[in-house]
Formats: structure tokens, C-alpha cells, sequence
């Protein structure tokens, strides 16, 4: 049995009653969504709402009557983490899930580490704190049990809600829980086998999902406060401009709008309604001067290519000689993939409430990053971070965009200046145009090609802004080629840029995963062997290591070769094969394509992944599924140029999102582990551009060399 | 500003808007519906889908002044206890990633079954196209349409 020490301390164990706590203690979300058709047999009552609510320790409170409710401290962006940090508090605790409410925590960095969501790392980092949770306070209520009873606790066990002791008397965790808070808390506590889990891997609802599927307020924008202003913003139409002067004229002609704001270069329209905010904004007559260049997306595509004849000082990762081998070489490959901007398009706009007075700041809305955001917040209001405050709210999409936070200080900006509880509320043309976008980027790859091997490697980045992160140049092939270098040129530009859903894998997976199919052609090897065999290298340990667990990788390479039936030749069907580790977790991918009036398919892409222990089979499914069509959409059809700064797509007319009848069935397959998990809300997206070009390849003889792949060759939805 | 009235899930409201003003910002500002979503607001994302008369509308055009007598149904009032065929369906497929979307898809698609009770892959393809998932929940809702259509 695995025993761990417990790090709660006495403060989190403190009494509380429903009204000390301000009473508001349950997502209404899960009520208002609880159906009559729902308890209609005795097995799937839920217990009744408690009076008294006994808080045990900072992720969960018992009620009398037995109700659970657990604290979600992370960031809910759609990754599912309201469902599945739960399960994990619940399966140790020891209660049905059917008992168990969730709550939204607060930012709250005193007593919850890392609320963030971002890098995929929610689930793999809280795993071992969510476990220890619910296994303290279930030794917690063992003991008071035991206590009560007289009795030794290690004769007594815990399940479903009950204690249990071997006379067969029970006390349920409703009746412990008032005891529970007097008690010391336990300095070492088992956790369970996980063979004897019966929440983690059983398919879980989405906790929000009533609430969603009714149209319940539970989204940023969604936030209505008493005297809330909506407030618009209109900022410099391109990237290089700043506001010369602005007339509001024809602004306060229009009927709801109560003040006009100009702060930095932006100007704020605040109005009664969002449409007369939105039409007071479009009123607006503004100058703009030039302040810096106003870039291109051509000269970017020149700048960037120049940039990879330019010596870097030091490579991000170098082994071996490749001068050398590349001098030696039979045969040397070169290709050059390029890649555009791409904006986030969260389907829920940039938004973000505020109310700012001499005493506080309030905040509510949908972010990625509440502590970092706090901290500018306070910064820039001159305020102690302690009189800031910010409460999260689902969000409708993150995929990087909400990291920022550059719209959470907005809405504290105008609050302040104008004195009002005020909601900032982005145009989809604003969030589509306002920055922060996927760094447009080119990857040079070269190999040395000798007797039949690949003797060296070169891969070269040129990015807008950005560079790839410390792990990634370790990524496979790194690690199974004696000589290998990795190199980085950045290109400064008044663009800006951040994270976006896997950053630079995103893009990278690609290029490196077409550049080994073309490869395993030139050596006439079948794709999957040229990896398998590569990996064989890599064991020799003749090479420094890459990033990745050679046995994993292989694992998911197989499984996914096995079930997608790959080098079986099937009439009309073409196969492309792309594997990748990214964000912990492995993946490989097999994409299927039938050409269908003369013009290439996308009918099937298999997925293998080893993310660890799944917690929530049928979210995690959810997760792989999106992964893969987000993938393939991006790849497919994403794309954003600038012309003299101005973005050239600025809404869902003119910027072509994937669409139900463009994607393909998937089939996934997990790989059976007991492991810590690791996360899915990125990893299966990196591999899915390899595999679909791999296959149109397959099936045309072209090569994918640009996204988005739409501009290339005519792809059927 | 003219004073409308508004038929919307069986109830009749007042409404003190511009007359340009679309149904999305009457339904979301003015009556605090919130469930009929703002996505793009030139009828390209389908997540301010509602039904009038018992048709999909992208409520994000519509301007009230168009309006006239017709009823609106919104998200709320789809059923009242979370019984419609598609509601049930999207519960058992665990649809929604973050959720956003997901209002307007169940509208666009009650819409569809309600004049093609049992739509092909195809019909449900075609009418689904104008509902945009950044997430990529699109084969799910393909799959709980499906279902509630059988």
C-alpha cells in the first residue's frame, strides 16, 4: 500500500457552517440541471442538500446529510478539468460520485497551487495534491469513526459515503463530518491500489453539463451586475499605429451610451447595451499615425527565409559534428515548411468584468492565468494584490488566447477611469484582429543521408517574436542521430504573438513528421520501420538522449500501426503515418484518405495515445477527438496575413474555421497504464497535420510543404 | 427609443430597444437570456441560433423591427426539464468540450428534426455547416443527432 505524508495544515481544517461561508456554496449549474428523470430510481438519489456544510479541507466540505462538495481550483477552458480533478478528490475520499457537487474555486493562491490552465499540465500536476485531498480526509473520517467506536482505525474501512468497522456498524461521512473538524488531521495517509478505483476511468458527465445544455449563465460573458456598464473598445487597426485623435460625435448621438473613454491609444464606448456600445464604437471617428513599420506577410516570408543563411551564436541542442557528416553524406535532403499567423478564435470573445473603487478591485471572467493577472492588475492599478480579486467563470475556449490577460487589464483600465462596474466586451472583428496570434514560422530541415542511414540531422527554426521552448529540441528524431543541431532565428516584428494550442509543435510535428515520410521514400523503408529502427538507434545509447521514453513512443507506434491495419493495401484507400510526444503524453496518429471525384479525402484517422492512467474515458475521448479535427483544421484551412499591419481576416467570412462534413471518423486506442497521467487537452493535434499530408501523399504523390494545405491542392470536406 | 413587444419560449415582453437592435442583444441585455450565444454577429458561426416560428434564425441579424407578431424560442425554452430528444442525446454523448457553441448547435438541430425527423449524414451534414466548434465536438454532435432521430 502506497502511504503518503499529508501537507494540509491546521488552517485548512476549520469549522464552518453554510452562512459563515456566505451561503453560496453549490454550483447552482448542477441543480438547476437536476431532473426529476434523474432520481427516479433509489440507486441514483442524491443525497439532500445539507444545513450545515463542515469544511474538511481546502478541496472539499461534507454536509450533514452526506452531500459532498469538491472544489475545482483550475481554470475550466473546455479541457474538462471541472469533471476530472474532481474524480480524482472523490475516488480517494471514498464517495459515490452521484453525492458529489463541484464548485468553481476562486483565484485562491494561498491554498491551491498552479491555477492555471495551460501546457496540458492541469490533471499531471494536481494529480498527486487532488489524491492526497480526498485520501486525508478519508483516514480523517476513519479516525473520528474509530474514535467514536473506541476502536483501532486500521480495523475500520471506508466506502461509497460509510465508514465501517468489523462488527459491521456503520457511520456514514454526514454524520462523521461535524466530528471530523475537531479531529487532528492524520501526518500519513494510504492511498488506494489503483486496480480498486471505481471513479477514475469510468465515463464521467461534464459536471456543467445541464447547465450548458440549457443555456445557464455560466460563461464570462454571461456576467450581469447591478449598474454594469457594456464597454467596447476601439483600438489601432493595424499593428505599427497609434490614435492621433478621435471624434465621438456621431457616438453620443446613438441612444444607451453614457461615456466615452480614451486611454493609451484605445478609445472605450460605454453603453446600457452591448449592441449600443457596439454601434457607438462603429460611430467613432479616429486618426491614426504611423508609429513604427506597418508590416507585411510577403516581406515576413523573405525575412524569415533570409534568416536561415545567418549564423546562430549557439544552437539549442548540438551533437556530434553535422558539418561533418553532411560533408560526408551520399545524399543530403533539404526542405523548407512554412506556416502562417494564426488567431485563437475562441468561440466565446475576449471579455472580462470589473468593478474598481478606492478600496478594491473585483474581477470576474474567463482567464487562463487569474494569479499572473492579478499581479498586473494590481500593478497597474496602483492597488495591494490584496484588495484584487478574481473569480473564475467557464470559458468557451482558451487554446492560448486566455493566458493573456490583456483584456482583464482593459476592463480594470476603463472601471477605474470611469468609475463604474463595467464589462469589456470584444467584436469577434476585435478578437480576430486585436493580436496575439500563433507566430508565423518556417522550419528548415536537413539530413545526411549515408549508406542508407541518417548520419546527421539539422533542423533550423525561423519564427515572428518566438522561439521554441527549452524541451523541444530534444523531440524525436533527437536522440537517435549521432550528429544533430538545433537552431533558432527569430524575427522581431510589432506583431504580437503567444501561445497557441501546443505552441510550436502546433506546427513543427508537421514539418518534422512529412520531412520522415519523405525520408523512409528516399530509402525505400516503410515509415513506421524507419521509426521503429531509428528508436533501435536511439537505445545504443551512443547518442545524448532526446525528451521522450523510448518504450512509450513505441508502444503507441505499434498500436496505432495495428489498429489502423497499416501497410495492408486496402482499394482506394491511401494511409499516412505520423507519431509525436508532446506535453508529456504520446501519440501516434494513422490518417486515411480516398479520393472522391479526382481530389483528396479525409475519411479516418486512428489514434493511439499513452497518456497514463485516463481518468474520464469518455472526456479524455472528447479531448483526442477535438485535438485531431482542431489538427486538421488548422493545417487544412487556417491562415492570416498582414498587409501595412492590418490582419487580412477579420471575422468567420473571410477566416475559414473546420465545419461539420469536413471531418474524418476517429478511432482511438488507448494504451492500458497504470502510470501517473499525463494530459490530453494538446497532444493529439501536434501529429494530426503529419499524418493527413502523409496520406494525401499517398494518394496524390504531392507534398505538403505550406499550410494552410487548402492553398496547395483541392481537398474535399 | 420605440417600445417593441417580444414573444419569446411563451412569454410576452416589453422591450425599450432601437429598432435596428438584433434579437441576440434583446434576448441576452433586456430579457437576461443569456443562453443564445454572441459568436461573430454577421451570421457566419450559428451560435446565436434561435428559432422563430419554429425556424433557425441566426439572432445575431435579426433585427427586432423585423419581427413582428413571430415567436421566438431560445435555448431556455427548449423544455423545461431538459427532456428534449436532443438534450438527452447530448447527455449521453458528453458533447460539449467548452460549451460554448453547443446552444446554437442544439437549436440549429431541433430546427432540422423537427422538419426531417430522421435526416441522412449528409442532411445533417449540410444543415449543421453554418455551426461552428472551434473545439471539435462536430462528430459528436453528428452522433447525438443521430440518436435523438432514431
Amino acid at each position: 500500500m502506497t502511504k503518503i505524508k499529508t501537507q494540509y495544515n491546521r488552517r485548512s481544517f476549520i469549522k464552518s457552517s453554510a452562512a459563515a461561508s456566505g451561503g453560496l456554496l453549490l454550483g447552482f449549474s448542477w441543480f438547476a440541471g437536476c431532473t426529476p428523470t434523474e432520481v427516479e430510481s433509489a440507486a441514483t438519489v442524491m443525497k439532500a442538500v445539507p444545513k450545515n456544510w463542515f469544511n474538511i479541507n481546502t478541496f472539499l466540505k461534507i454536509g450533514e446529510t452526506g452531500l459532498v462538495t469538491i472544489i475545482s481550483p483550475n481554470p475550466e477552458i473546455g479541457q474538462n478539468v471541472k469533471t476530472s480533478m474532481p474524480m480524482i478528490v472523490a475516488e480517494e475520499l471514498g464517495v459515490a460520485w452521484k453525492d458529489v457537487v463541484v464548485e468553481q474555486a476562486p483565484l485562491n493562491d494561498i491554498d491551491f497551487a498552479r491555477q492555471v490552465a495551460g501546457g496540458s499540465q492541469s490533471i499531471r500536476q494536481g494529480w498527486e495534491s487532488l489524491r492526497m485531498a480526498g485520501a486525508t480526509a478519508r483516514q480523517l473520517l476513519i479516525n473520528t469513526a474509530a474514535k467514536k467506536w473506541n476502536i483501532d482505525p486500521s480495523t475500520c474501512s471506508a466506502s461509497k459515503g460509510i465508514v465501517k468497522n468489523t462488527k459491521g456498524e456503520e457511520l456514514t461521512y454526514g454524520e462523521l463530518a461535524p466530528l471530523a473538524v475537531d479531529m487532528e488531521i492524520p501526518k500519513e495517509v494510504p492511498l488506494k491500489d489503483p486496480k480498486d478505483f471505481t471513479i477514475i476511468g469510468k465515463d464521467t458527465r461534464n459536471v456543467d453539463l445541464n447547465g450548458i445544455i440549457s443555456g445557464q449563465p455560466l460563461f464570462g460573458i454571461d456576467t450581469k451586475k447591478e449598474g454594469m456598464l457594456y464597454a467596447v473598445v476601439l483600438r489601432p487597426p493595424a499593428f505599427g499605429q497609434t490614435l492621433n485623435s478621435f471624434d465621438d460625435t456621431a457616438t453620443k448621438q446613438v441612444s444607451g451610451i453614457q461615456d466615452v473613454i480614451q486611454f493609451g491609444n484605445k478609445v472605450a464606448v460605454l453603453a446600457t447595451s452591448t449592441w449600443a456600445a457596439l454601434k457607438g464604437k462603429k460611430a467613432l471617428k479616429a486618426t491614426w499615425k504611423k508609429d513604427t513599420t506597418l508590416e507585411n506577410s510577403t516581406d515576413h516570408d523573405v525575412q524569415l527565409l533570409a534568416l536561415f543563411d545567418e549564423k546562430v551564436k549557439e544552437p539549442r541542442r548540438q551533437d556530434g559534428n553535422i558539418s561533418k557528416a553532411f560533408k560526408e553524406a551520399d545524399e543530403v535532403m533539404e526542405r523548407v515548411y512554412e506556416a502562417p499567423f494564426l488567431p485563437h478564435n475562441c468561440m466565446e470573445p475576449m471579455n472580462f468584468y470589473a468593478n474598481v473603487t478606492a478600496e478594491k478591485a473585483e474581477l470576474i471572467g474567463p482567464i487562463q492565468t487569474p494569479k499572473w493577472t492579478r499581479q498586473r492588475v494590481a500593478d497597474l492599478l496602483e492597488m495591494d494584490e490584496s484588495t484584487v480579486s478574481i473569480d473564475l467563470t467557464r470559458m468557451g475556449g482558451g487554446f492560448g488566447r486566455r493566458l493573456y490577460g490583456d483584456f482583464a487589464l482593459e476592463a480594470a483600465e476603463i472601471s477605474k477611469i470611469s468609475g463604474k462596474p463595467i464589462q469589456v466586451i470584444f467584436s469577434r472583428e476585435d478578437d480576430m484582429t486585436a493580436g496575439t496570434y500563433r507566430p508565423a514560422s518556417k522550419y528548415k530541415i536537413r539530413a545526411a543521408i549515408k549508406d542508407g542511414k541518417i548520419t546527421g540531422y539539422h533542423l533550423a527554426e525561423a519564427a515572428v517574436n518566438a522561439n521554441m521552448f527549452d524541451s523541444i529540441p530534444n523531440n524525436f528524431p533527437a536522440g537517435t542521430v549521432a550528429n544533430y543541431q538545433v537552431d533558432n532565428h527569430q524575427l522581431e516584428s510589432n506583431i504580437t504573438v503567444g501561445a497557441w494550442r501546443a505552441p510550436y509543435t502546433n506546427f513543427l510535428a508537421f514539418a518534422e513528421q512529412s520531412f520522415l515520410d519523405e525520408i523512409a521514400e528516399k530509402l525505400e523503408k516503410d515509415p513506421v520501420q524507419l521509426r521503429l529502427e531509428l528508436f533501435e538507434e536511439a537505445k545504443k545509447e551512443i547518442h545524448p538522449e532526446g525528451n521522450y521514453d523510448i518504450d512509450k513512443f513505441v508502444g503507441v507506434i505499434k498500436l496505432a500501426a495495428e489498429k489502423s491495419g497499416w501497410g495492408k493495401t486496402r482499394d482506394g484507400i491511401y494511409q499516412g503515418f505520423s507519431a509525436y510526444y508532446s506535453h508529456n503524453t504520446y501519440v501516434a496518429e494513422v490518417a486515411e484518405v480516398k479520393i472522391v471525384d479526382g481530389n483528396p479525402k479525409i475519411t479516418k484517422v486512428t489514434c493511439a495515445v499513452d497518456c497514463g492512467i485516463v481518468i474520464n474515458p469518455i472526456a479524455a475521448k472528447n479531448q483526442i477527438e477535438g485535438g485531431i479535427i482542431d489538427g486538421i483544421g488548422h493545417a487544412m484551412y487556417g491562415d492570416m496575413t498582414f498587409k501595412n499591419g492590418v490582419p487580412q481576416a477579420s471575422n468567420f467570412n473571410t477566416y475559414r474555421l473546420i465545419r461539420m462534413g469536413e471531418t474524418p471518423d476517429i478511432d482511438i486506442h488507448f494504451v492500458n497504464s497504470f502510470n501517473a497521467p499525463t494530459g490530453l487537452g494538446e497532444p493529439t493535434l501536434p501529429p494530426a497535420g503529419g499524418a493527413i499530408a502523409n496520406a494525401i501523399h499517398a494518394a496524390t504523390g504531392k507534398r505538403m510543404y505550406k499550410q494552410p494545405f487548402v492553398k496547395e491542392v483541392e481537398i474535399l470536406g | 427609443m420605440p417600445v417593441f413587444s417580444i414573444h419569446v419560449n411563451n412569454q410576452k415582453h416589453s422591450v425599450d430597444v432601437d429598432a435596428d437592435t438584433p434579437i441576440l442583444w434583446v434576448l441576452r441585455d433586456n430579457l437576461n437570456l443569456v443562453g443564445t450565444k454572441y459568436g461573430c454577429g454577421i451570421a457566419q458561426c450559428g451560435a446565436c441560433t434561435v428559432h422563430v416560428d419554429g425556424n433557425a434564425m441566426r439572432s445575431c441579424t435579426l433585427p427586432i423591427s423585423s419581427l413582428g407578431d413571430k415567436k421566438i424560442t431560445t435555448i431556455e425554452g427548449l423544455s423545461s426539464d431538459l427532456t428534449h430528444p436532443l438534450q438527452k442525446a447530448w447527455k449521453e454523448y458528453d458533447v460539449p468540450q467548452c460549451g460554448y457553441c453547443q446552444a446554437g448547435q442544439i437549436m440549429s438541430a431541433a430546427a432540422l428534426l423537427k422538419s426531417n425527423p430522421s435526416p441522412s449524414d449528409e442532411e445533417i451534414e449540410a444543415n449543421m455547416y453554418g455551426n461552428l466548434c472551434r473545439c471539435g465536438t462536430y462528430n459528436r454532435i453528428k452522433k447525438a443527432i443521430k440518436s435523438a432521430a432514431e
